[in-house]
């Protein structure tokens, strides 16, 4: 199951487990990623906060968390190659967390919600 | 503000190239078509066209107008030859920045102020209320004529190792043997223009400045030539890896040019100019900021405002322009820092977000310019 945020996070969840990205449209508006700012493995996140930029030579853009739960692994390729992110934006996930509160995921868009929610 | 946005006249090309248009400076501006990267590179490998028609433009006439630009302006006029351009401010009495600028000198008595967009309401009224300031053994006003120009000419900057071939052939218009820092006035399908070997990108280059109509006809041939056409995006990144500073960023009217660096622009040795007395005291009592380069080994990127903390994290400046320099592929930033800790390889940190990352001072040059003297 993978679900969207309104600020163009993904998580696709995996049993307990949540692998938490940026949107292929997301990728496309930011343009060339020049660096990931991730957080660390143990940090927990909170639903609605940020936890990190992803940046393009322009600007920072905040990551949003989609859900809450703590930081099991970042995605360390992305450290020395943050373009990873413009190749595939679903496969190059920034971090995976363990779901705090599988409900939160109730409020967040499914693929045909979101694929309308861009088009808009 | 949405309604007040001001338009070049290159627009409507702007927006059919399908370019990211933002505010700035008062005007809805191009920042990108390609890609910010994509057109950086092409003026540092091969040319780009960048639409600058946002630039206030000033003529300043009249028989006293050398003694006028050379009370208004910190680099000295009155020895340059006409056809010449000079780099240099405008100062406020606090020897603080009211805007950087070109001059053109066409002849003594005549010359043209090349300004910053975002500054030209300001400096307007400013250069106007310095014709009524006194001078000389008679107390008298300036005897010079202003004429605010911005609305009727438009600017192209043509950059790169080929913009000389490409003003020569695509454009017709004779640059060859201008050397840097000089222009002359050409004449463009039958319209009066002007070219000068001068840009904003530590490359070769060419601007030129005309009506709307010749502007857009000579933008329309380099769309036909296959010249990058590069937004502020790239105007950006090109002039911050070669040191040149932002008005905004690197300047404004609290940081002075002795803080910034830029004193070899300012003539102390002329006569009595704005600005002239606190700048003459902040040189003999050492500035107490600094603006230096700042080098990361992380790839974190410091961007404008973000703190600069000494070893002790006591807030010791703020970054004032930071990029990961496409050039280098390294994170640089220039920050205005405290005198103390501007020595070349000073350990510095900077704030990002929430983390801190450690920087060296280094020279604000990340990349080596190539003019053509």
């Amino acid at each position: 199951m993978i679900k969207y945020s309104k600020t163009h996070e993904y998580v696709k969840v995996e049993g307990e487990y949540g692998y938490i990205g940026v949107s292929d449209y997301a990728q496309k508006e930011l343009g060339n990623v020049v660096y990931v700012d991730m957080p660390e493995v143990g940090d927990e996140l909170e639903a609605g906060e940020d936890f990190g930029a992803i940046e393009s030579v322009k600007a920072a853009s905040d990551l949003i968390a989609p859900v809450s739960g703590e930081v099991v692994e970042i995605n360390e390729a992305l450290e020395e190659n943050p373009r990873l992110v413009n190749a595939d934006a679903m496969a190059n996930w920034i971090v995976k967390v363990k779901i705090a509160d599988p409900a939160e995921l109730d409020s967040l868009m499914d693929e045909a919600q979101y694929a309308e929610y861009i088009r808009k | 503000m949405e309604e007040n946005i001001k338009q070049t006249c290159l627009h409507g090309r702007h927006t059919a190239l399908g370019a990211l248009m933002s505010p700035f400076g008062g005007f809805d501006m191009p920042i990108q078509y390609a890609g910010i990267e994509e057109e950086h590179r092409a003026v540092r490998e091969r040319c780009g066209v960048f639409d600058v028609s946002h630039m206030g433009e000033i003529l300043v006439t009249g028989e006293d107008a050398t003694a006028f630009v050379n009370y208004i302006f910190t680099n000295d006029v009155a020895p340059a030859a006409n056809g010449q351009c000079l780099y240099g401010m405008m100062l406020n009495g606090n020897g603080g920045v009211v805007d950087d600028l070109l001059v053109y000198k066409f002849n003594p008595e005549r010359y043209l102020l090349v300004v910053n967009a975002s500054n030209i309401d300001k400096d307007e009224a400013w250069v106007e209320d310095r014709m009524m300031d006194l001078h000389g053994e008679a107390g008298l006003p300036y005897r010079v004529d202003l004429e605010l120009v911005s609305e009727v000419v438009s600017e192209l900057a043509i950059q790169g190792p080929d913009a000389e071939r490409i003003c020569e052939q695509t454009l017709d218009i004779r640059c060859k043997d201008l050397s840097f820092y000089t222009f002359r006035e050409v004449e463009i399908n039958g319209r009066q223009a002007l070219i000068s070997r001068t840009g904003y990108t530590g490359e070769d280059g060419f601007e030129v400045y005309a009506d709307d109509d010749t502007i857009i006809a000579l933008w329309d041939k380099l769309m036909v030539a296959g010249v990058q056409p590069c937004g502020l995006g790239c105007r950006d990144t090109l002039r911050f890896e070669v040191g040149l500073p932002l008005y905004g960023d690197e300047l404004a009217d609290d940081i002075t040019p002795v803080e910034a660096g830029l004193s070899m622009f300012v003539r102390l040795e002329k006569a009595p100019f704005m600005g002239s007395d606190a700048i003459a005291r902040q040189k003999a009592e050492g500035p107490a900021r600094k603006l230096v380069g700042l080098e990361l080994t992380d790839r974190a990127i410091p961007r404008h405002g973000y703190e600069v903390l000494d070893a002790e994290d006591n807030v010791v400046g703020h970054v004032t322009t930071g990029y990961h320099a496409i050039s280098t592929d390294k994170s640089v930033a220039m920050a205005l820092v405290d005198a103390s800790c501007a020595a070349k390889d000073t350990e510095l940190k900077v704030k990002i977000r929430k983390k801190t990352f450690p920087c060296r001072v280094v020279a604000k040059k990340f990349y080596k310019k190539s003019y053509k003297k």
